[in-house]
């Protein structure tokens, strides 16, 4: 049987979450679809101190799941499943998640982005036996060894100075000779005695057979390589937008999902995006947040347009 | 019943290892949230494929030397053991298609 709304959301970041709190307040009963990544990246944190209205910050998933509750408490339906499938071909849209379906008046993605991988020999094949793209699920496994962080922005700050509970020593392998992260994480991460970093570098391979023995690396700006041990390797050079479920349906500018700024319309009438989908800017939790809540007017004034237009 | 339930380092070699049936082993941890994403999705697999796969969780901080003896250092891991062996391998919280396409080539029927 074939479930008919008024909204539906795809995602469950700080974008999602708030797009449902408002599109439930509209009594729209907003059904949110989770996904895989449920939460989304606020999880995979330890302590957020940059959203606003926490003086002694918060951690991630405590944040995330005040949003869910929130949202759940105004009428939202959250549903922990993934989806495989959506038709925006015409109006309502169906979305699937294996063999359950949904049709919808209007779609708010906001299905956020992922770590990026460097794609280099040995990164598939070492997953998960040493080489990971988050700190706060695999550094456990790392007490007292060495680790190598590859990146230059706020995640591999994070990652790296993260890291340095767990590991003796970790080093910053990044391509360039200053980071583009923000000042004050970066000064922490250069302020701590267990991090390293190489610059003007960049990892060429990754060594080892059943767990990582080591990273090989060349010097770009003197094209000099050489091999450093280690235990360890996170990749943490920035994110991707998860818009595969979308292409060919919906305009999309290197992955992410085009809007119409300020608005959050997309290329398809009542479909609507908001977060680190859409975001190639700001890519922060309140950005999603506010965003979340653009899109969530956006489809309640779209559906009284539609509502008043014979 | 597909679903074994935990498995220990004490109780690997017989309940895994030495299984004629196929094992699909969870290593996952009370703190990691991914994994509580994948449980559930193992779960299911184990319901569906019968009498064809056996299914059990391994919980990685009570249980240091299985997970050391097969290099796990990213959970959720879910490892595939057939005759004794990992044959198969799947790292970090997938759905379960693609959970089923690494696992199904190695079941039986």
């Amino acid at each position: 049987m074939t479930e008919m709304r008024s909204v539906i959301v795809i995602g469950s970041g700080p974008a999602g979450f708030t797009a449902a709190l408002y599109a439930a307040r509209a009594n729209l009963a907003p059904l949110v679809l989770k996904g895989l990544e449920a939460g989304g990246q606020l999880m995979l944190t330890t302590d957020v101190e940059n959203y606003p209205g926490f003086a002694d910050g918060i951690l991630g998933p405590e944040l995330m799941e005040q949003m869910e509750k929130q949202s759940e408490r105004f009428g939202a339906q959250i549903l922990p499943v993934h989806v495989t499938r959506v038709d925006l071909s015409s109006r309502p849209f169906g979305v699937w998640a294996g063999d359950q379906e949904w049709r919808t008046e209007t779609l708010i993605i906001s299905t956020g982005a992922s770590a990026k991988w460097l794609g280099i020999p040995g990164e598939e094949k070492l997953r998960g036996r040493g080489v990971s793209a988050c700190a706060t699920c695999d550094g456990f496994f790392f007490r007292d060894r060495e680790l190598v962080v590859v990146g230059g922005g706020d995640t591999a700050m994070e990652e790296a100075t993260f890291l340095t509970k767990f590991a003796s020593k970790v080093t910053i392998v990044h391509r360039r000779d200053e980071f583009r992260a923000s000042p004050i994480m970066v000064d922490r991460a250069l302020a701590n005695p267990k991090i390293e970093v190489i610059w003007d570098t960049v990892v060429e391979e990754i060594l080892g057979d059943d767990a990582v023995a080591g990273v090989r690396l060349r010097n770009i700006k003197k094209d000099e390589g050489h091999e450093l041990r280690t235990d360890g390797v996170f990749i943490a050079i920035g994110h991707t937008p998860n818009t595969a479920l979308f292409e060919g349906q919906l305009q999309l500018q290197d992955g992410y999902a085009v809007v119409q700024e300020p608005r959050t319309f997309t290329s398809v009438e009542g479909v609507f995006a908001a977060g680190d989908v859409t975001d190639t800017i700001y890519r922060q939790a309140v950005t999603a947040a506010g965003q979340g809540c653009k899109a969530a007017i956006d489809a309640e004034r779209f559906l009284e347009h539609q509502a008043h237009t014979p | 019943m597909a679903n074994i339930g935990s498995v220990n380092d004490t109780d690997f070699r017989s309940s895994v290892l030495e299984s004629d049936t196929p094992v699909l082993v969870d290593f996952w941890a009370e703190w990691c949230v991914p994994c509580h994403m994948v449980s559930p999705v193992v779960e299911e697999i184990a319901q569906e494929m019968g009498e064809t796969l056996k299914v059990a969780k391994l919980n990685i901080d009570d249980n240091p030397d299985a997970t050391r003896t097969y290099g796990v250092m990213s959970i959720p891991s879910l490892i595939l053991f057939k005759g004794g062996k990992e044959v198969a391998r799947v790292v970090g919280a997938k759905p379960k298609d693609a959970i089923l396409r690494d696992v199904q080539p190695h079941l039986a029927g």
